[in-house]
C-alpha cells in the first residue's frame, strides 16, 4: 500500500482547489479523478466569480462567498507565477440586469435584505437606473430598466483555472491518478484505504469532493451529501472585440472575446441534453438586454449539471464517526475556489473545520418534518 | 504550395482572395480558394494575433475563419465558392457596433 497524508476524491474544481491547497500546506496528497463518464460540472460552468446574488437569508454563505472572492486575486497571481497559466481573472464589479419593474423591485428588496443581514461585515451595492447603466454598458437595450451593482463580482476562464490547479498541484509534489472510480473503501477513524488500478492507497485524511458522486460516496464515511443535479444551459458567440466592461449574472464577455449567455435552472435528473425552447429563451433575453448581440453567431452551446444541495448552500463536514473524512459540496466551484484553496485546505491540514463553517453542516437537513 | 489535381474539374469559378482573383473548380470551398491563391494564412487569432490558415477543412477547427462578402468570422471551409465572392483576412476579433 502507498501511504499519503491526504486523499482527495474528485478532480474537478472543488477537489483540485482543495488538493492544491493541501499540497501547498506540505501534505503528501493524492488526487483521484474519475474520467469522461463523470458529469464534470467543472468543464461546463459559466465562469463567474460571483458574490451579489448569494446568501440571501444565509449571511454565513454571503461571508464565505465574499471571503472567497477576496482570496481570488492572490490565488490567480500565485497560479500564474507557479504554473505560467493565466486564469484571466478580472474583478471589475458586476451587475444584475432587470427587464421590468417587478424584477427591479424584487432585486432592490433582496439587496436591502442582504445588506441588513451582512451587519458589520458590510455589503456595498447600488441600484442603478437605466440612465446610469447606459453609461456603463455600451448598446444597452431599451428593455433594461435598471440593475443592481456590487464591486465584489468578477469572472475568469474556468477551464484555465482547472488546468492551472492541476498543474500547480503536481508541481507542488501532488500525485494525480485519473480514470479512477471509487466504489468501495476500507474506512476507520484516521485510516482510509482505497483500491485503485495502481494498487491500494491509504491516508489519515480523505476529502470527498466528487460533485454529484458525493451523494453515494458519503455514506461509506459516515457523512451525508444529499446533492442533486440541476441542469444549466449555455450559449457562446463567436469572439468579438471587447465591448462589455463587466460581467452580468447571465451575460459575460470572456477575456478572449466570446460572449457567454446563460443560464437555466432545470430539474431534469441526470440529463445533459439541450432544449431549443430553453436556448431560445436565453438568446431572447440576451438580445433584449443588448440588441447588437443579434449580429453575432452562436458557435457553441452545451448543457451541464450543477451540484445542488437541497437549500442551494454548500455542505462542509468532518465525519463524527470517522474523523479525518471531510466532505465539500457546492454548485459554485469557480467562485469558491479561492476559499477552498486558501481557507478550507488549511483547515483540513490542521484537522478541524473552523467554527465559521458550522452552519454548513449537512446536519441542518436532519430536521423531522412537522406533522 | 497547393495545385489542382489534373484529373479534377477545371477551375472555372472566379473569386477574389484579398484582392487576388483566383479560379477554382465548381463546388470548391472558399478555404480551398484561399489555399489555391497561395496565401500562407487567412486570419490572425483574436488574443495573440498569430497567423492561421485553413487546417481541418471539415468545419471543426475554426482556423479558416475569414471575412466573406463582408461578413466576419465565417468558416471558409464550410462555404462554397461563388463567382465574384470576396474573401478577406479575418484580423483578430471581429468588430461589433453597440450603437447600431
Amino acid at each position: 500500500m502507498t501511504r499519503y497524508d491526504a486523499i482527495v476524491m474528485g478532480g474537478g474544481l472543488v477537489g483540485s482547489a482543495i488538493a492544491y491547497g493541501l499540497a501547498r500546506e506540505g501534505l503528501r496528497t493524492v488526487l483521484l479523478d474519475e474520467g469522461d463518464t463523470a458529469y464534470r460540472a467543472s468543464r461546463g460552468n459559466f465562469g463567474l466569480v460571483w458574490v451579489q446574488s448569494k446568501g440571501d437569508g444565509a449571511p454565513h454563505y454571503q461571508r464565505w462567498t465574499r471571503r472567497s472572492a477576496d482570496e481570488w486575486p492572490a490565488l490567480a497571481a500565485e497560479l500564474l507565477a507557479s504554473t505560467d497559466i493565466s486564469v484571466g481573472h478580472e474583478r471589475p464589479g458586476g451587475v444584475h440586469l432587470c427587464l421590468d419593474e417587478t424584477e427591479f423591485e424584487e432585486r432592490r428588496a433582496r439587496m436591502a435584505r442582504m445588506q441588513a443581514e451582512a451587519g458589520n461585515f458590510g455589503f456595498d451595492y447600488r441600484m442603478l437606473d437605466r440612465r446610469e447603466l447606459a453609461d456603463m454598458l455600451p448598446g444597452l437595450g431599451p428593455s433594461v430598466i435598471g440593475a443592481s451593482w456590487t464591486p465584489y463580482d468578477g469572472h475568469t476562464n474556468s477551464l484555465n483555472l482547472l488546468h492551472a490547479l492541476h498543474k500547480g498541484f503536481v508541481e507542488k509534489g501532488g500525485r494525480y491518478i485519473p480514470n479512477t472510480t471509487v466504489g468501495n473503501a476500507e474506512v476507520a477513524p484516521g485510516d482510509f484505504r482505497i483500491p485503485t488500478a495502481d494498487g491500494e492507497i491509504g491516508a489519515a485524511k480523505i476529502v470527498l469532493a466528487a460533485g454529484l458522486g458525493n451523494a453515494s460516496l458519503a455514506g461509506l464515511f459516515g457523512l451525508n451529501a444529499p446533492v442533486r443535479p440541476q441542469r444549466g444551459q449555455i450559449l457562446v458567440t463567436e469572439r468579438a472585440q471587447r465591448v462589455l466592461p463587466m460581467p452580468m449574472t447571465t451575460i459575460r464577455q470572456t477575456i478572449e472575446g466570446g460572449i457567454m449567455l446563460g443560464d437555466s435552472q432545470e430539474d431534469v435528473g441526470f440529463n445533459t441534453s439541450q432544449k431549443p425552447e430553453v436556448m431560445k429563451t436565453i438568446a431572447r433575453r440576451a438580445v433584449l438586454s443588448f440588441p447588437w448581440l443579434r449580429e453575432l453567431q452562436i458557435v457553441r452551446a452545451w448543457a451541464a449539471l450543477r451540484v445542488m444541495p437541497p437549500d442551494g448552500l454548500p455542505i462542509y463536514d468532518q465525519s463524527e464517526r470517522f474523523p479525518g473524512a471531510f466532505t465539500a459540496n457546492c454548485h459554485s466551484g469557480v467562485t469558491l475556489a479561492g476559499a477552498h484553496a486558501n481557507l478550507f485546505a488549511p483547515m483540513i491540514a490542521a484537522g478541524a473545520l473552523d467554527s465559521d463553517l458550522d452552519l454548513f453542516t449537512a446536519r441542518r437537513f436532519d430536521v423531522p418534518a412537522a406533522a | 504550395m497547393f495545385r489542382l489535381r489534373p484529373e479534377g474539374d477545371p477551375a472555372t469559378i472566379a473569386v477574389v482572395v484579398e484582392g487576388r482573383t483566383t479560379l477554382v473548380p465548381a463546388g470548391a470551398s472558399a478555404a480551398a480558394a484561399v489555399l489555391l491563391a497561395g496565401f500562407r494564412s487567412i486570419r490572425e487569432t483574436p488574443v495573440q494575433g498569430s497567423e492561421r490558415a485553413p487546417y481541418c477543412m471539415m468545419g471543426v477547427c475554426f482556423d479558416c475563419l475569414a471575412e466573406i462578402d463582408g461578413v466576419p468570422n465565417r468558416q471558409s471551409c464550410m462555404i462554397e465558392a461563388r463567382p465574384g465572392m470576396q474573401i478577406r483576412r479575418q484580423i483578430r476579433a471581429r468588430k461589433v457596433d453597440p450603437a447600431a
